[in-house]
Order: structure tokens, then C-alpha cells, then sequence
């Protein structure tokens, strides 16, 4: 039983790394560029700190403004003397874990509310939809800012702000989705057996919309960093001590002139975890035959 | 085409109250709600509060409160900065011209190199070009924008000391050739991030118009290559950016108001940054509401175009 609605293979035994979907993934060159980048950047960030010598909260001003690589400091120091490289590793794992979670929250939310509206239809789905479209005509950017100025930050409010301005997309796409299998002949069978609306709603409906739910999700991380980012770079995000790579540019635009490294450091890491999420979406949606109006 | 219009129009309406609720719950999400400006005041006692809510009508039923401040919305009356006191609508009217110069620059850029690199890609499919640019769009999309600005700030203005690293304009030159130095960073930093939406849609728009049955005939009636890009493909292709302009909206504004905050450009973005700064709420819900309306609006407009230049949209 797979999640995604594909003809399992007859030939012999099951298992999952035969998987059509799972074998066209991997032959995907940019997917598996992706899943490397991220496999290194998480490692990085978990077992980055336990081996550098320096903490990331240990202040030296002595050391202040360090450019790369003078002594032990890799990706030099900023403006406290701490350590870059210890802290751009601690900040990710802030900024993967907000990343990820903010994912799980959203597409949690977006797939519940897109089935409901896709399966019922009528007024429950038409008032579920242009509440939706009412969400998605403030710039998202906005409606995150606003909400994160109001509320009191903290990672994980912070997460679950970013996962209701994020939500939508996913609702949308799986609604659509939802609404064309409705009347096919699979639901109907199962309506009339007398399974109920939920049950046909979650055993039915809902594995057969995994594909691009799952392809969604993977976009909806790399969108989540950089919500993340911009937050905690304009200083209503992740606060200080606590690092993000979000908040590490913060003071970044002032030091550009004599500190540039202070700057490029935590945003290629931030854009290296974007891409390699983006690259990791491109090859699910191929090897789940993800249709979308891109391809 | 009436029908149509009538339609579109209904749904915009529709739209247009749907985001009004949301704004007004916002205001009441609002540590304190609208009052939130008097508690920091010192002496300030709740007697005194409970008057001051009675005054502004907050003591009210919440349907009621919506009702009476849509009623001032609709007739321009956004209420007023907690900064200078200023009427909301003239503080965001000041700024609009100052976004709006540099979303349509960014978008002249963005759609010009998009449309090219799209189209190019399409008839060169599986080609080396085909996929850099395929690659290259997927890491441009993966690019925060607000630090490509600071790289491109540094690389232009701090090492090679080109081109300004923020503002207008230089106070007392405001020349047009120093408006238009002051407008090439974020611009092109706007524009360029943009470039990957673009041309992915037009790698798939012309795609599609390439297999369509009229270009086979006119490649059967022995027109050029050229010829046939130019008359028949292109122009089909171009069809569906215009829809998704509309949609596109929403980013755009978003990405001119991230680069806006980069550049100290003195837009909308920007001064939603200083608003917030001065938990200026009135400011900040009124750009909130405002950028929701530009997009509903844009979204309306496009699509009319759209239905104009394309008849299977109104008829279909």
C-alpha cells in the first residue's frame, strides 16, 4: 500500500527503493544535488557546535571583526568577537527546525482545509475558498510582519505565524485537486458502500492527493526560511542571543563596507538550504507526476 | 463581455468585504486593540480608559464597530498616525508614487529578460542553454531578496562605488538622470529576482502554442522559422502573462516592499517598516488594507485585459 496512487510493479518482492516514484527520484541529477546539500547542512548544524572550539555565545572583543579564516575563526567573527562559524550552525538549526515545522503546521492546516472545501463543495467550499483568496490578497509579507509585530516573537509563535500566513497555497492546491476526483467512480463506490463523509474524506480522498501535497510542503520549507529571514533581518523575528540566520544580517548592512563577510556567511547558507528545498520539489513533483501549470 | 465584467466585478466585491473583516479583526488583535496607544500614556487611569472607549465608540457591539469603520473606510477616512497625526490615507498616498516607480521597473526588467530567456529555452528544449537557465531560475527563486540587495550594495556602491547604495535622490540635485542612478540597484535587484517566474511560465507557454495545430500548418504552408515565431508563436504565448501578471501581483508588491526596506527606498515598505517601528497600528492597517486593495484591483484590471485581448476567456 503506497501513499501515492501509482500501479505497484508486479515483479517480485516490494520493496520500497524499487518504487517507481522513489527509482525516477533518483535518477533526478538536481534532486539529489539538493538532498546532499541539506543532508550536509543538517549534519553541519547538529555536530557543527559540538566539535568547533568556540561557543556561539562566548563574547571576545579582543577578536572583534575577524575576517575568515584568521586562526581558528573559519568564517571570522563579528562585531562581539564571537565566533561566526559556531553561530551560523546554532542559528540553523533555529532556522531549519522554524523551517520544518512551519511546514508540518501549514500543509497540517492547508490539507484539512482544502479537502473539506474540495469534497463538500457548495457553500462551506465556496466560503472556505474566497476566505483563501481574501488571505492571499495581502502580500504575505505584510500579514507576517503586522502579526509578528503584535505578538510577542518567540520561535515557536514564530512558527506558527509564518504557518498562517502560509497556509493557503497548500489549501488551494489541494483543493482543486480535491474537486476534480470528487465524482470519480472511486468515491461514488465508496459513498454508496455508506462509508461516511469523513472516512471517505481521509482513506479516499486524501492519499490520492499526497503527491502534490507532499511536492507542496517540500516548497512550502524553502518559503519558510526565507519568511523566517526577512523577519528576524528586520528585527521582529528570532531576538537575540537566540541566533537565527535571519537575525546573524540583522546588523549585517552597517558593517558592509570594512565586515562584507558578516553578510554573505549566514545568506549563501540561507539560499544554499532555499535551493537545495527547491531542487528536492522540482524532482517529487517529476517523480510523483505532480502536474503543474509550470511544466 | 458584460456578463463577464458583471461577474468579475461581483467576485471582487465579495473579495474586497472578505479582506475588510480580516483587517478589522487584525486591529483588534492589536496588543490593547485601537486603544493601545493611550496605555503607554503615564497617569493614565482605567476610569479614564473606560471614557476614552465610550468616546471612540469601542464599547460597542464588535458588528457594529465593523459596520461604522468600514463606512469610514469607504468614504477615505483611514484615521489617523499615531506619529504625526497626519490622516492615514494622505501618509500612504504620499508614498504610493515612490513603490509604484519601482515595482514597474522591476517588472520591465523581470519580464523583458524573462520573456526572452523563456522563449529561447522553449524553442532550444533539452539544449544546454534550456537547462542553465532552468538550473539558474531555481537558484534566482532561492535567493532572499533583501540579501541580494546588500550583495549587490556592496558590490556597486562599497567596493566599486558606482551607483548609490540607497535613497531617491540626492537632496538638492533630484535631477532626472539622479533619480534614474538612484533607481538602477533596486530595480535590477527587483527585476532579476523575478526573471526565474517569468520565463518558466514562457518556456511553458510556448511550449504549448509550438504544438498547437496552426503552427503546424504554418510551418506546412512553408513559412520560415522566424517568421512563424514572430507572427504566430510569440504573440499566442504572451496571451497568458497577462493573467499571470494578475496573479503575480501579491509577489511583486511583497518583493518592491523587501527591496524598498534594503534600499531606504521611500515607499510603501519602507514606511511600513518605520510604522511598525513606532507601533504606528492606524499606518500599518491602512497599508494592510490598501496593498489588498492594489492587488484586487491589479488582479481585476489584468484579467479584463486579458478577456479584452482574448476572446475564449469571456466566452469560454
Amino acid at each position: 500500500m503506497s501513499a501515492v496512487s501509482l500501479t505497484p510493479e508486479s515483479s517480485a518482492p516490494d520493496r520500497w527503493w524499487r518504487h517507481r516514484a522513489v527509482q525516477r527520484f533518483l535518477r533526478h541529477r538536481l534532486a539529489l544535488i539538493g538532498l546532499a546539500m541539506i543532508l550536509v547542512l543538517g549534519a553541519a548544524c547538529i555536530f557543527g557546535p559540538m566539535l568547533l572550539p568556540f561557543d556561539d555565545l562566548f563574547i571576545d572583543l579582543r577578536a572583534r571583526f575577524a575576517p575568515p579564516l584568521t586562526g581558528a575563526h573559519w568564517f571570522g567573527t563579528d562585531p562581539l568577537g564571537r565566533d561566526l562559524a559556531a553561530r551560523l550552525f546554532m542559528a540553523g538549526r533555529i532556522s531549519l527546525l522554524v523551517g520544518f515545522m512551519a511546514m508540518l503546521t501549514s500543509t497540517v492546516i492547508g490539507s484539512v482545509v482544502g479537502v473539506i472545501a474540495g469534497y463538500r463543495g457548495g457553500l462551506v467550499g465556496m466560503v472556505l475558498m474566497r476566505f483563501v483568496d481574501a488571505i492571499l490578497s495581502f502580500p504575505s509579507l505584510f500579514l507576517l510582519l503586522a502579526l509578528a509585530a503584535f505578538i510577542k516573537p518567540s520561535p515557536a509563535m514564530i512558527t506558527i505565524i509564518i504557518a498562517v500566513t502560509s497556509w493557503t497555497e497548500i489549501a488551494r492546491i489541494v483543493e482543486a485537486e480535491v474537486r476534480s476526483l470528487r465524482d470519480r467512480d472511486f468515491v461514488l463506490a465508496a459513498r454508496m458502500l455508506g462509508l461516511s463523509r469523513r472516512s471517505i474524506m481521509v482513506h479516499e480522498l486524501l492519499p490520492n492527493v499526497a503527491g502534490p501535497i507532499i511536492v507542496a510542503a517540500t516548497l512550502t520549507v524553502a518559503r519558510a526560511i526565507l519568511l523566517e529571514a526577512y523577519v528576524s533581518f528586520l528585527g521582529y523575528g528570532i531576538q537575540p542571543p537566540v541566533p537565527s540566520w535571519g537575525n546573524m544580517l540583522n546588523g549585517a548592512q552597517q558593517y558592509l563596507a570594512n565586515a562584507p563577510w558578516l553578510a554573505i556567511v549566514p545568506g549563501v547558507a540561507i539560499t544554499m538550504a532555499v535551493t537545495a528545498f527547491n531542487f528536492i520539489g522540482d524532482g517529487l513533483r517529476d517523480a510523483l507526476d505532480v502536474r503543474s501549470e509550470l511544466d | 463581455m458584460v456578463h463577464y465584467l458583471g461577474g468579475r466585478l461581483w467576485q471582487s466585491i465579495v473579495l474586497l468585504l472578505l479582506v475588510s473583516v480580516i483587517g478589522f479583526a487584525l486591529l483588534h488583535l492589536a496588543p490593547g486593540g485601537p486603544l493601545s496607544q493611550f496605555t503607554l500614556t503615564p497617569g493614565m487611569t482605567q476610569a479614564q480608559m473606560t471614557h476614552l472607549a465610550a468616546q471612540m465608540g469601542l464599547d460597542r457591539p464588535l458588528p457594529i464597530q465593523y459596520l461604522d469603520w468600514l463606512w469610514h473606510l469607504l468614504q477615505g477616512d483611514w484615521g489617523r498616525s499615531y506619529r504625526d497625526n497626519r490622516p492615514v490615507a494622505q501618509v500612504i498616498f504620499g508614498h504610493l508614487g515612490a513603490t509604484l516607480l519601482l515595482m514597474v521597473s522591476g517588472m520591465a526588467i523581470s519580464l523583458s529578460i524573462g520573456v526572452y530567456v523563456g522563449i529561447k529555452s522553449a524553442i532550444n528544449r533539452g539544449s544546454f542553454f534550456d537547462y542553465m537557465t532552468t538550473v539558474g531560475s531555481m537558484i534566482a527563486l532561492s535567493i532572499p531578496t533583501f540579501w541580494f540587495g546588500l550583495i549587490a550594495i556592496y558590490l556597486f556602491s562599497v567596493k566599486l562605488g558606482w551607483l548609490p547604495a540607497g535613497n531617491m535622490y540626492t537632496i538638492g540635485n533630484g535631477s532626472l538622470l539622479d533619480y534614474a542612478r538612484h533607481l538602477i540597484l533596486p530595480a535590477s535587484v527587483l527585476g532579476l529576482v523575478d526573471v526565474a517566474t517569468w520565463s518558466r511560465y514562457m518556456r511553458t507557454a510556448t511550449l504549448e502554442v509550438i504544438h498547437q495545430d496552426f503552427v503546424r500548418t504554418a510551418r506546412a504552408k512553408g513559412l520560415s522559422h522566424g517568421r512563424i515565431l514572430r507572427r504566430h508563436v510569440i504573440g499566442n504565448a504572451l496571451l497568458p502573462m497577462v493573467t499571470l501578471a494578475g496573479m503575480q501581483l501579491p509577489a511583486m508588491l511583497g518583493g518592491a516592499l523587501v527591496a524598498e526596506t534594503v534600499f531606504t527606498w521611500p515607499g510603501m515598505g519602507r514606511l511600513f517598516r518605520d510604522s511598525l517601528g513606532y507601533s504606528d497600528y492606524p499606518v500599518v492597517m491602512g497599508l494592510l488594507m490598501f496593498s489588498a486593495i492594489l492587488v484586487l484591483v491589479g488582479s481585476l484590471v489584468t484579467d479584463l485585459l486579458a478577456a479584452v485581448i482574448d476572446p475564449r476567456i469571456r466566452l469560454g
